[in-house]
């Protein structure tokens, strides 16, 4: 590929070798840490600290800062596992494959997150805890896509068709999830639209955003952390008897 | 031999196969007519909820005698070994494996139309949906062929594959049944349903035209 800076390719060629990535996932980890903890630090003191109550919601609206990036990553994780498998398909890179399985668990509990802290803050204020809004069912949507890579993964036996098999499906769910937001999103409109749901959104003030998007850059490197460890066992699991595992383990013992 | 003549022998050597077990043809149509009658049995018979409720009740059973059949489209092939054959043809996979879906609608999908009204009749469905039943019947089951073929293919080394595909199929299903139902039940109530007719057209279209490719590289990494 001529149209990539050769010092580029060459850092993407030594960074897919797994002993090479393993160490520079370990370099990374503690200064990962580190920049998580500050973010969280200073976006949780931010939202639930500095922050003003809400003038209509209170205090319960302060939920926001785990919920909202919580949905936003659920979304985010998802696309990038699409573009890891295409990375997979196209390029047979082992590392792609493995970085696209060690974020399915990570994303589903995201997804998760994003649902339960939603229905937490709808008891309050919707008087319910689920509404078949659009984009509560759509969440509920992806939930599944999520699990279902994670389980397809774990049905394969031989783990070099399985990773194969989870690249093409989250190639295939990518397609789809528009589709699906949208056809829901029409589905709610059609029908009648709920009585309760959507308060208008009030245009967010500054002292709420800058928590908002410290939280959600604490999110994103929370996912990193998360994903390279997973990485790492992912790695480690799959090249047991290769010689790079064997002298990791000498120099552990 | 040429593409067509290859895309045409498959069609015809699938449609003589499910002739020949012709038990395993009534099991869909079968599982349908059951699941529908499941209904006013749970629910009640009352007329007015019936008559709600059976565009959905239609349309759900639809999709799951349509998922209970996915399982036939690859399964015995890949056992008896002639769908190592078929990758191993000379033409283009997803064309071959566009025949193998074809067939598979015309034994699964296409009986439904037949049973349809009649339940609809049972359900108290209006006369003035009954078109537009039918027409989104015709536009919507072969996608669910299609769908289903991805995770048919992406799951059809496993020995026990069924939960499994049910879970990576039925997410995938949700668009059709939402536009499929609303369709038959805006029709109930005498309201236009041109828009979802024409989405449902859409998406049967795209789906023709993008599924043949990931069954293909699914049933590829499956037979390795």
């Amino acid at each position: 590929m001529s149209w990539i800076p050769t010092p580029i390719s060459r850092f993407f060629h030594r960074t897919s070798s797994p002993p090479h990535f393993y160490a520079l996932a370990n370099r990374w980890l503690p200064w990962l840490t580190a920049l998580f903890l500050l973010l969280l630090g200073a976006g949780l003191y931010g939202g639930l600290y500095l922050a003003p109550a809400d003038y209509q919601q209170g205090d319960s609206y302060r939920i926001i800062y785990v919920h909202v990036p919580a949905a936003w990553m659920s979304l985010f994780i998802y696309v990038l596992m699409a573009v890891m498998g295409a990375i997979a398909l196209v390029w047979r890179m082992k590392l792609a494959e493995v970085m696209l399985i060690s974020s399915a668990p990570i994303g589903a509990g995201f997804t998760f997150i994003a649902l339960v802290t939603g229905s937490l803050w709808g008891k309050p204020m919707w008087g319910t805890w689920w509404v078949w809004d659009a984009r509560l069912t759509s969440e509920l949507i992806l939930l599944f896509l999520y699990l279902g890579v994670i389980s397809l993964y774990g049905a394969i036996e031989d783990k070099k068709a399985a990773a194969k098999a989870v690249s093409i499906l989250a190639l295939v769910g990518v397609v789809n999830i528009p589709i699906i937001h949208y056809s829901v999103e029409w589905w709610n409109t059609l029908h009648q639209g709920p009585t309760v749901t959507k308060i208008d959104k009030p245009s967010i003030h500054v002292s709420m955003l800058v928590p908002l998007l410290l939280m959600a850059l604490a999110f994103k490197v929370y996912y990193l952390i998360a994903v390279l460890q997973a990485a790492k066992l992912e790695l480690v699991r799959r090249e047991a008897s290769s010689q790079w595992v064997k002298n990791l383990l000498e120099t552990k013992l | 031999m040429s593409l067509t003549t290859a895309f045409f022998a498959i069609i015809r050597r699938d449609l003589l196969l499910a002739f020949r077990r012709r038990a395993e043809l009534a099991n869909p149509l079968l599982f349908f007519v059951m699941v529908v009658t499941l209904f006013p049995l749970a629910v009640g018979a009352q007329p007015n909820l019936l008559q709600a409720m059976a565009p959905g009740v239609i349309w759900v059973a639809a999709l799951l005698a349509a998922l209970l059949s996915l399982d036939n489209l690859f399964r015995s092939d890949f056992e008896d070994g002639s769908l190592e054959q078929l990758l191993l043809s000379p033409h283009s996979l997803s064309i071959l494996v566009l025949g193998k879906i074809l067939a598979h609608w015309l034994v699964t999908g296409l009986p439904l139309l037949l049973v349809a009204p009649l339940l609809a009749l049972f359900l108290g469905l209006p006369q003035a949906a009954m078109g537009t039943l039918w027409l989104t019947l015709i536009l919507a089951t072969p996608m669910l062929s299609l769908i289903g073929a991805i995770g048919v293919a992406l799951t059809v080394g496993l020995r026990r594959g069924g939960m499994i595909l049910s879970l990576l199929v039925l997410p995938l299903y949700i668009p059709v049944l939402i536009f499929a139902s609303n369709a038959v039940d805006r029709a109930a109530s005498g309201l236009p349903v041109t828009a979802q007719l024409n989405i449902l057209l859409a998406m049967l279209i795209l789906a023709l035209v993008l599924v043949p490719l990931p069954t293909s590289a699914a049933l590829k990494m499956s037979v390795n």
